[in-house]
């Protein structure tokens, strides 16, 4: 009799920090100690506290413990699983005080969890990913015997379009009516395509939901396969996720074997089935007309739209096109109605959103927030704040596509409207935190660097605009702007926009155009004063020696390795700035801080 | 699969087996003292009753059993106590397998503490 599960992630942060030799050592240690048959080990999805991977969850407890190496498990074992003690020291307890030692351990009163609502993410971390029933357990594939067996295909429309769910891969278009226009065109063969193409750097929302729940997004494909009269799914996932890739179609196997996907599913006359397509990552591809071309076997390239996938999709045929996350939702909204999902967020954008939270803060990971959440609440209360005691500078969320929202907007409620009236977008999930040490016209150059590199090249003002758009930027950085430099980025920024063929080109100069904005000073710093406020671009500091606190050890000139510090013992040393190589060797060895850049 | 009573049978199967994970808002929650002390008074038995018991009661969803460290009363290891919400909690001793069913048939399922195997029976 199983009397307690030890739950470990199995998602690519904590797989990479070493979670699947942990399992076996957890193993190894139960069968020695003869608690096979009363212990469980369960691999699962993220938890999304990967900053402190490898994490590990002992229930009935609900013992979170964080950062395990396979030293603490014989403690673990002995200890808890054998003893019940909790072994304090690894218990993740972050802002939670209680005299009780169980009770500060349980996941739900920490910050990181306590303001979120988990609804795509809702089996992530509870369920063994590789195993279908533990997902029908949690009432899975029951919103699809409901569809089949209660509704018309009109029903299931109306009811996501009363939910009023709009699509999670950064657009925010209706769902519900993307899959009224699919329903409302005619034809014998339609497609169900699953975007799993996810893009955005430091973006892993989809990954975890393909990694953690995998069945789910399959369910929702049936369900809107059933609603625009479809018989065929396509998940486009990149290759370099080979976790999602496996457990998925792990997880396709199983529905197939249980006749979830097949011919007649439950009895109907309706039938479905999907196929996995690997993409080579490029970032285009994202773009729905962009990764029909590329299933269909053709170089990765958008066109322009009308015609909308929904009338002229993948080998021509209606098709709609949806997000993982988006996907993640639908069952849950059949289940427990358009009104229960109306009750989080807000009324314009209702329902939850996964966020990787990355940057300078403290709890790196997956957040699900209720829409219209403020982005104070997610830094400092979910994040835990900006670490060392640096202040908060801007967050940024859209990954390339977006935009930087700079302090003074830290109360703003995250929701689609509001971030793109506050000059960014919610694109798919990213949220980066930058503290005092980001350079925002760095940031700028850093995301142009990357559109530059995924532009695919088919339409001239995103090929060769984001070009001259990042040389600017070089010029700026390297010392040489000019006043007029940033007229002429938002000039060519606003044609790009509005020329571009595609989102990727549309959104490409965003990065500019928020930081031009919100942090205008820093680049007339950089034109005007040459200098670089946050001690980022290299080519406009210099590095210089107090005489007032430099002893004259010598340090700083052994470790130069270009020469530049010359000075004599017990003398106040100098920088040759025209031999400085600003590597910042000299910095790191001084024992009196009598060395800094400016 | 072809109907949905088919479905529905999985999930039944299924259902015990990840309960033990659900969110702790349970509204009993057993707890059996595992320190050493407990262990060498037989509290692995009374543990696996609890577990077993609450299973085939059907009870897993409302019921929570879990173990903790030494109450500091080792004499009367096998020690159980029984946290109920908004009420005071029950303290059993000196547990055997035997006497957790008549737990689960009388307090867990009836409400009523077993008197006699309390803490207050046992004249400290």
């Amino acid at each position: 009799m199983i009397r307690s599960h030890v739950l470990i992630c199995g998602g690519t942060g904590c797989t990479s920090s070493g979670s699947a030799a942990l399992a076996s050592k957890l193993a190894e240690e139960l069968k020695a100690k003869g608690l096979e048959e009363e212990i469980k080990i369960v691999m699962t999805g993220c938890f999304g506290l990967c900053a402190l991977g490898p994490i590990m969850i002992v229930y009935p407890e609900g013992t979170f413990y964080s950062m395990v190496t396979e030293d603490d498990i014989p403690e673990i074992v002995e200890e808890h699983l054998l003893k019940g003690r909790i072994v304090d020291r690894l218990v993740y307890k972050d802002g939670v005080e209680h005299e009780d030692p169980n009770a500060a351990a349980s996941l739900s009163d920490t910050n990181f969890y306590k303001k979120q609502k988990r609804v795509a993410l809702r089996n992530c971390g509870v369920i063994n990913p590789e195993s279908i029933d533990e997902y029908i357990a949690m009432d899975g594939y029951f919103a699809l015997a409901k569809v089949l067996k209660e509704m018309t295909p009109d029903d299931v429309i109306k009811t996501i379009l009363d939910s009023g769910l709009r699509g999670r891969g950064g657009g925010g278009f209706p769902t519900g009516r993307k899959w009224q226009f699919a329903k409302a065109s005619v034809s014998d063969k339609k497609y169900v395509i699953c975007n799993a193409d996810e893009g955005d750097p430091g973006a892993f929302m989809d990954r975890s939901v393909l990694e953690g729940d995998p069945h789910a997004v399959i369910e929702a494909m049936a369900i809107a396969g059933y609603a625009i009269g479809a018989d065929e799914g396509w998940v486009y996932v990149r290759a370099e996720y080979p976790i999602a890739v496996k457990r998925l179609q792990i997880a396709l196997d199983q529905a197939r074997e249980y006749g979830l996907l097949g011919k007649n599913i439950f009895g109907s006359d309706f039938s479905f089935d999907i196929n996995i397509r690997l993409g080579a990552g490029a970032f285009v591809c994202g773009e729905e007309t962009a990764l029909i071309t590329s299933i269909e076997g053709n170089r990765g390239e958008p066109r322009p739209r009308p015609p909308f996938p929904a009338v002229k999709g993948l080998w021509g045929q209606p098709t709609i096109v949806n997000n993982v996350e988006t996907y993640a939702n639908i069952a849950q909204i059949i289940l427990n109605g358009s009104d229960w999902f109306k009750s989080f967020g807000t009324a314009g954008s209702p329902g939850t959103k996964v966020f990787a939270l990355g940057g300078k803060i403290k709890n790196t990971g997956l957040v699900e927030i209720p829409m219209g959440t403020t982005l104070r609440e997610v830094i400092e209360e979910i994040g835990g704040g900006v670490p060392n005691g640096k202040k908060f500078k801007a967050a940024q969320t859209g990954g390339p596509s977006g935009g930087c929202l700079p302090a003074e907007l830290i109360d703003t409620p995250i929701d689609f409207d509001t971030l793109v009236k506050a000059g960014s977008m919610m694109g798919s999930g990213g949220l980066i935190i930058m503290d005092e040490d980001t350079c925002m016209v760095d940031i700028a150059k850093f995301f142009l660097e990357f559109t530059v590199d995924e532009s695919c090249g088919k339409c001239s003002p995103c090929r060769i605009g984001t070009v001259r758009l990042l040389e600017i930027l070089n010029k700026i950085t390297d010392g040489n702007g000019e006043m007029e430099d940033l007229d002429k980025l938002e000039e060519l920024a606003n044609y790009i926009k509005s020329a571009s063929l595609c989102a990727l080109g549309q959104t490409a100069p965003n990065p500019i155009l928020s930081t031009l904005k919100f942090f205008r000073d820093e680049y007339i710093a950089h034109i005007v004063d040459k200098k670089c406020p946050a001690g980022v671009c290299k080519s406009l500091l210099s590095y210089v020696i107090d005489a007032d606190k430099c002893k004259g050890c010598t340090l700083c000139s052994r470790v130069c390795p270009a020469g530049a510090i010359s000075g004599k013992v017990k003398e106040a040393h100098v920088i040759d700035t025209s031999k400085c190589v600003k590597c910042g060797a000299c910095i790191e060895k001084c024992k009196f801080g009598a060395i800094s850049k400016k | 699969m072809k109907s949905f009573e088919e479905l529905m049978a999985i999930k039944a199967k299924m259902q015990d087996k990840v309960a033990v994970r659900q969110a702790a808002d349970n509204t009993i929650r057993v707890v059996v003292g595992m320190a050493t002390c407990g262990i060498a008074a037989g509290a692995r038995p009374v543990l696996n009753a609890f577990v077993e018991g609450v299973n085939e009661a059907g009870l897993s969803e409302t019921v929570t059993v879990t173990q903790t460290g030494c109450i500091g009363i080792c004499q009367y290891e096998p020690v159980v106590e029984v946290f109920e919400k908004d009420k005071e909690k029950t303290t059993y001793v000196k547990m055997t397998a035997e006497k957790a069913q008549e737990v689960i048939e009388k307090h867990i399922k009836g409400g009523k503490p077993v008197t006699e195997y309390t803490i207050g029976a046992a004249k400290l």
